[in-house]
This record gives C-alpha cells, sequence and structure tokens, in this order.
C-alpha cells in the first residue's frame, strides 16, 4: 500500500522534467474534455444571447420564482472558490505541506470559478447592460449605488476576492515560470519571460517573496470568510421565511469549503489522469483531502441541522412551513437528494478502502458536489415559491435556457481551467522540491543538506574553523 | 469628546427618532379599504391596467405568472366548520373573501434596502417610489416584498400588448416600460402630480378630493378610499383614527381593550413585519 505522500527520492531534474511535460504532451481525454467544455459553453452563449434579446422570460422565471437557478448556481460558484484558499493558505499558514502538489490547481480553481460565478449576477439582470450601475464611479449625475443593498456589497466582495485571488496565485507562480521561461521556446519564451518578472531565484527575491507569499495568505483568509458570509446576507438580510436565518453565514462558509474539496477531489483525479501525475499527486495525498472534506461535511451537516431546529423551535410560522414544505412538498425530492448527498454520502469518505479506491472517489465527489449544488437550489427557490402571501404561491420547472446557462458555466469554467493547466505548471514544482527536500532530510540528515548545499551558500557553523 | 459624551448625544440622537430614516414628509399618501363593500368585481384591477399602461400579457404568459396586474383581488375562502370533512362545495356556498392588493406603500418598505441602485426609494410624499430609468431588473425588490405586489417585465410587451391602434389609447402621463424593469402600484402618482401643480398654482394646499386614483375612481361600491394620512381633515385619516390605526403601531402593540373590541375593523396585512403598510383594510364581517 501506498503510504508516502511522495518518494523523496525523486530527483530535482525529474521533478521539472515531468511538470514541463504536462504542458505539451497531456493524455488525448485532455482534447476530449477541451471538446466537451467548448460545446457546453457555446450552448449557453446562444441560450445567453437569446435571452439577452428576448428577455428573462424565456428563462421561465416568473412571479414570485424571481432569481431560480441563476442565483442558485452564483452561490454555489462562489462556494467553489473557497477550497482553493482554504489549500493555499490555511493549510499554508499552518504548515500542512502535503498542500504543496495540490494547491497550484485548488488556487486556479478558486479564480476561475470567481469569474464563473461573477457571471451570474450579471446573466440574471433584466437590464444587463446598466451592470456597471452598482459599481460607485464618478457620474455626474452624482448617481451612486445603494450601499445598503447586500448585492452591492457582493459586487464589492466577489471584486475584491477575485483580484486578489488572482494576485496570490500569480505571485505563488513566479518561480515556476521561470522554470518554465528556462525551458520553453516560441510564443511560450515570451509569455514565462514576461511573467517571470525577471526571476533569478537569488536570496534576496526568495525573502521578499517569502514574505509577500505569507502577507497574501494572511490577507486572504478573512477575505474568503467574508465573502461568503456576505452572499449569505443576500438571503439572511432579507424578510422572508427560510431566508432570514442568523446561522447562514457560517452555513454558507461550510458549504462553500465543503463543494470546494470535493471539487478538489475530482480535479485532483481527472489532473492526475490528463497529465500522468501519478508521482506527485499521490493516493495517500488524495485520502488527506477526503478526510478533510468528511470534516467539513460533517460540520455543514450540524449547521444544516441548526437550520432546521432554529426554524422548527422558532415562533415564526411561515419560517416552518417552508421548512415543512421542503421536506414533504413540491421541492421534497430534491431537498430529500441533498440531504442524502450532503450528509450521508460522504461517510463513504470515512473508510480507508473507498478512500484509496480513485474510481469511487471520483464519482462520490461528483455526487457530493451534485448535493451542494441542490442545496443552493433548496435554499433559493422554495422560499420564493411558498412565502407570506398565498396568492403567490407557485412553482415553476426552469427553462431550457436556464439549463443551458447553468451547465455552460461548467463548460466555462472547465475551459478556462483546462487552458490554464495547459499553459502554467498546474503543480508547484519549487513547493515539491521544498516537500521532497524536508521529506528526505527528515531519512538521511545531513547527507541531504549537504548534497542540496549551493557553492555560494554561507557554510554551516560545523564547518568553521576551530570548531 | 469623551465616551460618555457620545454615548449620551447618541441617545438623545436616537430619542428624537425612534422610527429612523427620512422624516420631513409632506404628504403620506394612504389608503382604506373596506372589505365589507368589495364585491369582487375587478373594476379596480381594469382601471389599473388603463390607467398605468399595463400590458395585457396574454393567457399563455398569464398563466406562467408572468402578468401585470398593479391591482389583484385575492379570493379566500372561509375555512368549513368540520374542518376536511366537508367536500369542498359546501364551504364555497358562502362566496369568497375579497382582498384587493396594491402596492402597500409601506412606510420601512423592505424592497427599498436591497435595490442595488437604489431604484426604489421613499419620496418626500410618503411613497414607495419606483424609477424605471435606473432599475438593472436585479429583482431582488420582489423577492424581498413579503405581499409579492412587485412585478417585472419578463418580456417586451409594446408591441404585442397594444398591436395599432390600441396603442392611441395609452396613457400619455407616463412611460411604457420595456423588460427587464420592475414596476408596481404608485398610487397614481401622475394623477397625485397634477393635483399638486394644480395646487401650487392656485396656491394652496393639496386636498384629497382634489384628485381621485384610478381603482377608487371606478369602484362602483366605493370600497376604496384614497387620502393623505397627514392631513388630520381627510376623509382617510379619520377613518384611520376612528378604527384606531395608527402608523408605526402594530396591532399586536395595542391595548387589549382596542383588539377585543369587534367594532375596530380596521388591520394591515402582516402588520407584525413591522413593514408599516399605508394600506388599511376593514374586516368583512359575515353571518355566522
Amino acid at each position: 500500500m501506498e503510504t508516502k505522500d511522495i518518494n523523496e527520492q525523486i530527483k530535482w531534474a525529474q521533478i521539472n522534467k515531468d511538470v514541463l511535460s504536462s504542458l505539451v504532451n497531456p493524455r488525448p481525454a485532455y482534447w476530449v474534455a477541451v471538446g466537451v467544455c467548448l460545446l457546453l459553453l457555446s450552448c449557453a452563449v446562444v441560450a445567453e444571447i437569446y435571452q439577452y434579446n428576448t428577455g428573462i422570460g424565456t428563462a421561465d422565471l416568473d412571479w414570485p420564482q424571481m432569481w431560480g437557478l441563476y442565483i442558485a448556481t452564483f452561490i454555489f460558484w462562489i462556494g467553489m472558490s473557497h477550497s482553493g484558499t482554504l489549500l493555499s493558505a490555511i493549510l499554508h499558514i499552518i504548515h500542512a505541506d502535503w498542500r504543496k502538489p495540490i494547491y497550484r490547481f485548488a488556487e486556479a480553481m478558486t479564480t476561475f470559478s470567481l469569474m464563473t460565478a461573477g457571471l451570474f449576477p450579471v446573466i440574471h439582470l433584466g437590464r444587463l447592460w446598466n451592470m456597471y450601475w452598482v459599481l460607485p464611479y464618478a457620474s455626474d449625475r452624482g448617481a451612486w449605488p445603494n450601499f445598503r443593498s447586500p448585492l452591492v456589497w457582493d459586487a464589492f466582495a466577489i471584486f475584491t476576492y477575485l483580484t486578489s485571488s488572482a494576485l496570490f496565485l500569480f505571485i505563488g507562480m513566479i518561480p515556476d515560470l521561470a522554470i518554465c521561461r528556462d525551458n520553453a521556446k516560441g510564443w511560450r519564451k515570451k509569455l514565462y519571460t514576461f511573467l517571470s518578472m525577471g526571476w533569478e531565484g537569488t536570496d534576496r527575491q526568495w525573502r521578499n517573496f517569502r514574505k509577500t507569499y505569507l502577507l497574501m495568505a494572511c490577507f486572504l483568509i478573512p477575505l474568503a470568510v467574508s465573502v461568503h458570509s456576505i452572499v449569505s446576507s443576500d438571503f439572511a438580510m432579507s424578510i422572508m421565511p427560510g431566508w432570514h436565518v442568523t446561522t447562514f453565514p457560517p452555513y454558507f462558509v461550510a458549504g462553500a469549503l465543503y463543494s470546494g474539496c470535493a471539487a478538489i477531489i475530482t480535479l485532483f483525479i481527472i489532473l492526475r489522469y490528463f497529465f500522468r501525475f501519478e508521482e506527485y499527486m499521490t493516493i495517500p495525498i488524495l485520502e488527506k483531502t477526503c478526510k478533510l472534506t468528511f470534516v467539513i461535511a460533517m460540520a455543514w451537516t450540524y449547521l444544516l441541522f441548526a437550520e432546521f431546529v432554529t426554524a422548527w423551535y422558532g415562533d415564526d410560522i411561515p419560517s416552518k412551513e417552508v421548512l415543512i414544505d421542503k421536506f414533504t412538498g413540491h421541492y421534497a425530492p430534491y431537498f430529500i437528494t441533498m440531504v442524502f448527498f450532503g450528509s450521508v454520502m460522504p461517510f463513504t469518505l470515512a473508510f480507508e478502502k473507498l478512500r484509496r479506491h480513485i474510481p469511487t472517489m471520483f464519482v462520490v465527489s461528483l455526487l457530493l458536489n451534485v448535493g451542494m449544488w441542490l442545496e443552493r437550489w433548496m435554499i433559493v427557490s422554495p422560499t420564493l415559491s411558498f412565502s407570506y402571501q398565498p396568492v403567490a404561491w407557485s412553482v415553476l420547472w426552469p427553462s431550457i435556457v436556464q439549463w443551458a446557462i447553468v451547465f455552460g458555466s461548467f463548460g466555462w469554467f472547465g475551459l478556462l481551467f483546462l487552458v490554464f493547466v495547459k499553459i502554467f505548471p498546474s503543480v508547484s514544482m519549487y513547493e515539491v522540491k521544498e516537500m521532497v527536500y524536508h521529506r528526505r532530510r527528515a531519512i538521511e540528515g545531513d547527507q541531504a543538506v549537504a548534497m542540496h548545499r549551493r557553492s555560494s551558500d554561507p557554510q554551516p557553523a560545523t564547518e568553521m574553523p576551530g570548531a | 469628546m469623551s465616551f460618555k459624551n457620545i454615548l449620551n448625544n447618541w441617545s438623545q440622537y436616537r430619542r428624537g427618532r425612534e422610527e429612523g430614516g427620512f422624516h420631513n414628509y409632506e404628504h403620506k399618501w394612504g389608503m382604506a379599504i373596506d372589505l365589507n363593500k368589495c364585491i369582487g368585481c375587478n373594476a379596480c384591477a381594469v382601471a389599473c391596467y388603463a390607467e398605468n399602461n399595463l400590458p395585457v400579457v396574454g393567457p399563455e404568459r398569464f398563466s406562467k405568472h408572468q402578468a401585470m396586474h398593479w391591482m389583484r383581488i385575492e379570493r379566500y375562502w372561509d375555512e368549513p366548520q368540520l374542518g376536511h370533512l366537508l367536500p369542498v362545495s359546501d364551504y364555497q356556498e358562502k362566496g369568497a373573501s375579497f382582498l384587493p392588493m396594491n402596492c402597500q406603500q409601506c412606510m420601512a418598505a423592505t424592497c427599498e434596502p436591497v435595490c442595488p441602485v437604489a431604484a426604489t426609494y421613499h419620496t418626500p410624499d410618503g411613497l414607495n417610489a419606483q424609477v424605471y430609468n435606473r432599475c438593472i431588473g436585479s429583482r431582488y425588490c420582489s423577492n424581498n416584498c413579503p405581499y409579492r405586489l412587485r412585478y417585472f417585465n419578463f418580456w417586451s410587451y409594446y408591441d404585442v400588448s397594444w398591436p395599432a391602434p390600441l396603442h392611441m389609447q395609452l396613457n400619455p402621463d407616463l412611460s411604457v416600460r420595456d423588460k427587464g424593469v420592475m414596476e408596481k402600484c404608485t398610487f397614481c402618482v401622475q394623477r397625485i402630480r397634477v393635483a399638486k401643480d394644480k395646487a401650487k398654482m392656485e396656491n394652496r394646499k393639496v386636498h384629497d378630493f382634489d384628485f381621485q386614483t384610478a381603482c377608487q375612481q371606478t369602484c362602483p361600491t366605493t370600497a376604496i378610499l384614497f387620502g393623505d394620512l397627514m392631513d388630520p381633515d381627510s376623509k382617510v385619516s379619520k377613518l384611520w383614527e376612528a378604527y384606531e390605526v395608527r402608523l408605526n403601531e402594530v396591532e399586536i402593540d395595542k391595548p387589549e381593550y382596542e383588539k377585543e373590541n369587534p367594532e375596530l375593523r380596521g388591520y394591515r396585512v402582516l402588520e407584525d413585519l413591522n413593514t408599516d403598510p399605508k394600506i388599511m383594510f376593514l374586516d368583512r364581517v359575515r353571518e355566522v
């Protein structure tokens, strides 16, 4: 049984070679995936053009079902973006070095899922050509956005998080880009030369790099928590039964980390296959990610339960009705499925045999995310369908336009991600080297230190004359 | 400035402004709807369509709940005496109770703080205004309206709803809304504007007998009464006073003798949500 996170005997040159080869020759399945993503995306583009020209009515949104899948999928993608920060920032600060081979793609996932999420509030707008009115820009009419509206907070939070996470992704990649630069030809050479910003690997550069990276990590953690809290306030700040819930911010953050971790497992398995990363994305690392997911799943389950309990023992009759309706009414099949996928399915992660079985984990991680997507839908739709005024009780199945855009968003995300991993190293070479070095040192001691010393490095104290 | 000073000043500030929000209202236009008089004829809804250029969406879109009726008549049937043991037809014999619902023009409107671009706000007239040109169609206001009285232009209606020569009947005093805009009852703000302008020309205060809203004008049983709640002489404020319904006061906070008095039929819909609606309904009295 494979127990080591990484083979500590692996050579530096081998790491470079393996990772750099991922930029040129993926398995054929990669191109199939790109094709599927393009197909999905083009469906969504057609649907969006149709909706733009004809009106939101094409989405079969109605009164009172005003938001539907768009906002549900928006929350889903925002949630997806949280685990990248978890892996790269939180685990960086607590020195969990098993994250090192997998954090790069998780971080890319953060940035790209935010870019996907940001599209949905725009797509769902009735007059999306005026979307910039949400931003506080200098207008000669003196018109400002309404700073009391959670939607405006959303816009700020998403833009801040997107900028920071993209910057974080880029900064963390600079040493690797320099390696790419040294090995590339043609347009890639030009690109990497520009992006690596003159990185030479001097001590001063490394010191500054470390400081910046740590600072960015510390900056990003509160940001990640605040972003989904603010998204949850879209609902918690409202007056509607089933939305006006105090526990929503932590519940949303837990759900975000949950779906993000499940997505990391999925992408882990996909990348491992596409780019032949078996040496780096090892089974023990997958197992650790699964354990993390399991813990977060249980936290989420607890908060879900807390939400039920507060509604059930509360004094608010409409909230109770919405809760009962979720369990027994029109949305019951989806709701029960969501509870099953979200709370029962993660128990497969508790078994070592299953955790180590890659096909099982692939299916399970996908199902977990189906559950989490359903969860977002079950937050948005039942409240809209069954609120205070009985006249306005209505359910409407989303139209093909809505579905096309929702599925297209997966194509858009997948395409961005696949293009990224083809152009940039999806395994952090320098951090894997660090990891290998530390593992080697634990086994071989001073021999490993001596092996990796450069001639220009200061000599260790033991070799000082007279010592 | 000491901490104590700040606290003192703050509490003094709060004491003067317990209600919060905007205070220098010129008017507070409100309504009183007597449900005893309402016969559910839907004339008010039709009048609203004519006055406010509401598009007729057609049966297919209507059944999809995409209709634009600013004024709607809700129907409620009494619960049967023996619960579900009676067939539905038996307790429908008495007929429905009707509840005409248009925008409640809440003083603490839940739709206002959530609009990202402040397209809906409170005017000095005490009206909950909707600025069509500013609306970007995020539909958050409708989602946060507990009465669900905001309607969204899911489609472009002007070429299908008013084919020539029907476009000649459009009211020139207000705009026709295009797709992607939220709209709702304005208390016939165009009529309020005309009346106010006229009163200003004549150098007098505007009175509630200067004008009527379209629904009030059309109601065959005069169930709907419209006027200024700030003007103590207006019929509406007298009626509100008579039925002990006051702005900023929730029914559950009323003294017991007021709650138990069967003569006091006045209530506001979903009053305990503290939205402070400006439409008072007079409860229907039915034979037992």
